[in-house]
């Protein structure tokens, strides 16, 4: 199994006869396609979440791949070895042709993963898609009650209404993980949100911190925690992992603001994720194309996915440590977390080849970290709810 | 899970991947995988025997027979190992176990 992907730090263990495939590749220099692919078929999304992670600059439907274009790449991901794909957005369901395109990568011989704010499915709508081969249901929540929920969300009666489709999920034999996105405003939830994937009898759930480009980044004043949410936020999570073992698998996001280390984002830059945008470009993360300067290849184009993700200057742009510069180039950490988030790199000090300041070694940690704090311990919690027309401000809330 | 949570496997039960995780061979890595929900698994050359022939209708002990027969190896030893293994499968979510069938 050591030479498995062209990776030489899979341990060999030969008694761990289930290793994890994706936790364990990244160091090797090579760039073997990835094993999950994520597809955001559609920008569109009934809901207006201030903290999307969609672009600020969102593709309008008439750019968006036809049924015949996604099947076409939904083939080639299968040939070329990708073993699953994850169909997002925008909101997924809100394409017509999603029953077909499940179909279509099923037979392929994909896994498929939704992952869908829910409230545009039926029961029909979901037996369809489960008929067509789906193997995972991934549904967004943005809090524990509706009040709250259906506000973050700028949708009114959502929360219901992603119960109501979690219940069926689970009547279909679905495996269901719960995705509970969490800020300042929802964070002192967390017991309950836990207690909700329980009833819902989900068996994962994903604490997903707010993660701070695009979106989130004009609402940062609304959404960042103070840094004793995060420290209660981290003791509940480790708790409830330890009390619900084989019950319930909680995955947990932190917000790298208050790290003293930056992440290793997407695993690396183009090591070992793609995603595909609703107009079809290939991108080493979802939030890449706010990168300006960067020029990005699309299925459209005359290459191959295998070839854009060998060869594209996008992807090899930052691959590596080559591109890197100091305090980077000579850290003893540069092939651990790769430098960090280029994406926050790039919104934070307007070059995605610095370091991201999540890194203490950055010079500007310090001055964001304040910031951050400053805004965490603020009275601001207005939104600005994301859609088409570059966002709309909550009316009321706060000054 | 679909199906049962916390299984605990024994001699008598009769496991099954449940429809989530699927047991494949992978052309492109020419190696076998489990796809799960968010995870790709690694089985070794012997799970991936196991777990083929774990069709819900196979009790533990069947497969056990069956592989020390194959291998001319102790089936105590055998058995050990298997159940071993599926329950490390079970605790991860992704085993089931077949509901007894009505005659």
């Amino acid at each position: 199994m050591s030479d498995l992907l062209g990776n030489p730090t899979i341990p060999p263990d030969a008694s761990d006869s289930l290793a994890v495939l994706e936790k364990q590749r990244s160091t090797a220099e090579t760039f073997g396609i990835p094993l999950a692919v994520l597809l955001e078929i559609t920008h569109r999304c009934p809901l207006q979440c201030p903290y999307c992670s969609n672009p600020v600059e969102l593709d309008r439907s008439g750019k968006e791949l036809t049924t015949e274009e996604w099947k076409k790449v939904l083939s080639e991901l299968a040939e070329i070895g990708v073993l699953q794909v994850h169909f997002s957005g925008g909101e997924p369901t809100a394409r017509k042709d999603l029953v077909e395109l499940v179909k279509h990568a099923s037979d392929a011989g994909l896994y498929t993963n939704l992952i869908t704010s829910a409230v545009l499915l039926t029961r029909d709508k979901l037996s369809d898609l489960a008929d067509a081969g789906l193997c995972h249901v991934q549904i967004s929540f943005q809090g524990v009650e509706e009040g709250l929920a259906d506000r973050v969300a700028g949708y009114k009666n959502g929360h219901r209404k992603k119960l109501e489709v979690a219940k069926w999920t689970r009547e279909l034999d679905l495996p269901l993980t719960v995705n509970a996105v969490m800020h300042r405003q929802n964070l002192h939830q967390l017991p309950d949100i836990i207690q909700m994937s329980i009833d819902l009898d989900a068996d994962r759930l994903e604490v997903a911190n707010v993660q701070y480009y695009g979106w989130a980044l004009k609402n940062r004043a609304a959404l960042m925690p103070t840094v004793a949410q995060l420290d209660e936020c981290t003791r509940i999570v480790e708790e409830a992992r330890e009390r619900l073992k084989g019950r319930l698998t909680i995955d947990y996001v932190v917000p790298d603001y208050y790290a003293l280390r930056p992440k290793k984002c997407m695993g690396g830059w183009g090591r070992q994720f793609f995603n595909i945008s609703p107009a079809g470009k290939v991108l080493p993360c979802h939030a890449a194309e706010s990168i300006t300067g960067l020029d990005f290849e699309s299925v459209r184009s005359n290459h191959s996915i295998a070839w854009i993700w060998q060869n594209s200057d996008a992807f090899n742009r930052y691959r590596g440590t080559g591109w890197m510069k100091e305090p980077c180039k000579s850290c003893e950490f540069r092939e651990i977390d790769f430098g960090g988030c280029r994406c926050q790199a790039f919104a934070l000090t307007g070059d995605a080849a610095n370091t991201d300041p999540a890194c203490a070694l950055s010079p500007l940690h310090e001055t964001i970290f304040k910031q951050a704090e400053r805004e965490a311990e603020g009275e601001t919690n207005r939104f600005l709810y994301r859609n088409f027309a570059g966002g709309t401000l909550e009316s009321g809330n706060d000054a | 899970m679909a199906g049962p949570r916390n299984i605990s496997v024994s001699e008598a039960s009769r496991p099954v991947l449940p429809r989530h995780a699927k047991l494949r061979y992978d052309e492109t890595r020419k190696v076998w995988v489990i796809l799960a929900p968010e995870r790709v698994l690694a089985p070794d050359e012997i799970a991936v025997e196991v777990l083929q022939l774990c069709d819900g209708e196979r009790s533990v002990g069947d497969v056990s027979d069956q592989l020390a027969a194959k291998y001319a190896a102790p089936r105590e030893a055998i058995l050990t190992d298997v159940i071993g293994m599926l329950q490390d499968l079970a605790d991860k979510g992704f085993l089931t176990e077949a509901r007894e069938k009505t005659p």
